[in-house]
């Protein structure tokens, strides 16, 4: 089971209830509702520990090199120094300085979790909401796809591909993509098919409403809570499937740095006791990814506020 | 039950007729195709086009998907060139050996996950709650590989208790000769497992704690020990027969990586192994058997959901 599938915990398939869109049936968040969830989540301290972690990872991964000059490409015969001054998270095998290694690693975990986030959900998304609007058998058919895809687990794909292709930051994030847009594929299918016959659907058919219309400013913004949190597991996701394909070696290829490939060389000098080639690289995994997963789950929890309070 | 058992079976067997498309497809999608895969990396363009006209590759599609699940059907999956082997044979010998790894950690988590998740339910909200509900997310949250690795540490090299690395062997009864071996990795898959299944028990237990036969049995004056460990465990295992259906595609891939770690001798680690030799055929071979694996597993917990809960079969 994914991070992602957590989402499909939202009680019924009723991410607004009736009651709370106006009458002209546009998918349409008062302000006042929005300010309830964002008041509930900003209530659940271990959301703002997510929120906090996340903020000081970007500006460490990102704003950080920027302060802490260090030099990620060329090797040096400074090899496996502990930590000390000059060098607060020593050096790796290489010569080359661990902090600074774990800022630059840490910018391609975050850039492919954010970016798979984003494109992943767009596909599912509008696949999942076009296969649940049409429904019948271009649903069925549109649905078995995805089972079968669904069948094979992600990181075999991924790891069958990497053996054929130089990964690329790029690659990678086409890649992880394609095969991550499953999930929020079949949630958003789920609330299409009850969305499709509520009646402010129905009214904007009489009005002469296409099929376009309905699905782009109709049914996708009532899923958008659904939406929201399964992203946020999806960063999540990406970057664990990230590190585990770099862990195993067959990630980008260096001088790239990323935390996967860090730890994956730290377990070659685990019986020296080099701890520092193998901590900061696997905390700053387990951070990232505790982080999200506290985001979501508390995003989820404020959605929920929302539903019970309505 | 019978219309829902054949509806059930046709759908799976449409989606192992994709898997097979899709394995095929990525069959195809190697630069120069299979025949690269199978003349292995250093094939030159003149033999890659004598193969495939020898071998019908010249042919239309669809004639070389009928040909290939063809040879399927009769157990051929060509063969591993780096290992020089059928894949089949390959299969074989592998697979048992991780079905015992993957099996027993299920197996464990499963019986671990059932009784903390109904006393997570009872003493909700409490400090062991929030003690179990804790350490569930953070191994969650952990990857395998890096819970593996804390594990080495702690065991292995700290303790001193286990062997850091999988006892080797090319038979099952190898494998199990040196049992000490199997710890750090069962456990390991485990963990995972447990994290997973565990959050899944607690607020199933909380749903059926809320449910009238519950307080009819309170009624009745049964003790609370009955209650939970006789009539709430039995419909515990109800919705746990899909979720470990459902569970199954990140049990192998968190299989393939403790294997991977600990040089556990299984088909995860040849399927590594096989990536770094760009073995394709043996790639392409486990890449199957786990998605029908999948498959057949997810259509089990359904029947296994429909044969436990009536409400299924007559709904």
């Amino acid at each position: 089971m994914t991070l992602a599938d957590k989402t499909g915990e939202l009680p019924e398939n009723e991410p607004l209830g009736e009651g709370a869109l106006p009458e002209g049936g546009e998918a349409y968040v008062s302000g006042s509702a929005w300010r309830m969830v964002l008041r509930s989540f900003f209530d659940n301290k271990l959301a703002v520990i997510g929120i906090t972690f996340v903020i000081l990872m970007v500006i460490f991964c990102f704003i950080g090199p920027h302060f802490y000059h260090t030099d990620q490409v060329n090797t040096s015969y400074n090899i496996n120094l502990p930590p000390g001054k000059g060098h607060p998270l020593g050096t790796d095998e290489n010569g080359r300085d661990v902090l600074g290694r774990l800022m630059v690693g840490g910018q391609s975990s975050l850039e492919i979790g954010f970016a798979v986030a984003i494109i992943a959900t767009v596909i599912g998304v509008l696949y999942g909401a076009i296969s649940g609007f049409i429904g019948g058998v271009v649903d069925t058919v549109m649905m078995r796809l995805v089972d079968v895809m669904l069948a094979i687990p992600t990181l075999f794909i991924l790891i069958y591909l990497a053996s054929i292709f130089k990964p690329t930051i790029k690659l990678l994030i086409v890649v992880i993509s394609l095969v991550s847009w499953l999930g929020p594929a079949r949630l958003v299918r789920g609330e299409a098919l009850s969305l499709r016959v509520r009646e402010y659907v129905k009214a904007v058919r009489v009005m002469g409403g296409g099929s376009r219309r309905i699905i782009l400013r109709h049914i996708i913004p009532n899923t958008i809570g659904t939406i929201v949190v399964n992203a946020t597991f999806q960063v999540a996701d990406a970057i664990l499937v990230m590190a585990s394909l770099s862990f195993l070696g067959l990630g980008i290829p260096p001088p790239a740095a990323n935390w996967g490939g860090m730890l994956s060389n730290g377990v070659n000098f685990i019986y020296d006791g080099y701890w520092w080639l193998i901590y900061p690289a696997g905390l700053a995994i387990v951070i990232t990814v505790v982080a999200f997963n506290f985001i979501g789950d508390a995003l989820r929890d404020a959605l929920e506020v929302r539903l019970q309070k309505r | 039950m019978t219309g829902y058992l054949l509806r059930r079976v046709g759908q799976s067997i449409i989606v192992i007729i994709g898997v097979t498309i899709i394995a095929f497809l990525l069959e195809h999608i190697l630069p120069g195709g299979p025949a690269k895969g199978l003349l292995g990396p250093r094939a030159t363009p003149a033999q890659i086009q004598a193969f495939n006209h020898q071998y019908g590759l010249d042919r239309p599609v669809i004639v070389q998907y009928w040909d290939y699940v063809y040879g399927l059907m009769h157990g051929n999956l060509q063969s591993s060139f780096k290992l020089n082997e059928p894949v089949t044979q390959i299969l074989q010998r592998e697979l048992p050996k991780t079905i015992l790894l993957v099996g027993t950690a299920l197996v464990l988590s499963v019986v671990i996950a059932i009784p903390v998740g109904i006393i997570q339910a009872v003493r909700r909200n409490k400090a062991l709650d929030y003690v179990i509900t804790g350490v569930s997310f953070v191994l969650y949250s952990m990857p395998s590989f890096w819970l593996g690795l804390l594990l080495i540490i702690a065991f292995a090299e700290k303790l001193k208790w286990f062997p850091a690395e999988a006892p080797q062997g090319a038979t099952i009864g190898q494998v199990l000769a040196d049992p000490r071996g199997l710890v750090l990795p069962i456990l390991t898959l485990t963990l995972i497992n447990f994290a997973a299944y565990s959050r899944y028990m607690r607020s199933s237990a909380i749903e059926s704690l809320a449910q009238d036969w519950v307080r009819t049995a309170k009624a009745k004056g049964l003790s609370q020990r009955v209650i939970l460990f006789k009539h709430m465990l039995r419909n515990s295992l109800i919705p746990i027969a899909t979720l470990v259906g459902l569970s199954l595609p990140g049990v192998f891939t968190a299989g393939l990586i403790t294997e991977a770690v600990f040089n556990y001798p299984g088909t995860g680690f040849d399927f590594f192994n096989a990536a770094v030799n760009q073995d394709y055929p043996l790639l392409l071979g486990i890449i199957l058997v786990i998605g029908v694996a999948t498959v057949v597993g997810n259509l089990l917990a359904d029947l296994a959901y429909a044969v436990l809960d009536p409400r299924v079969r007559y709904g």
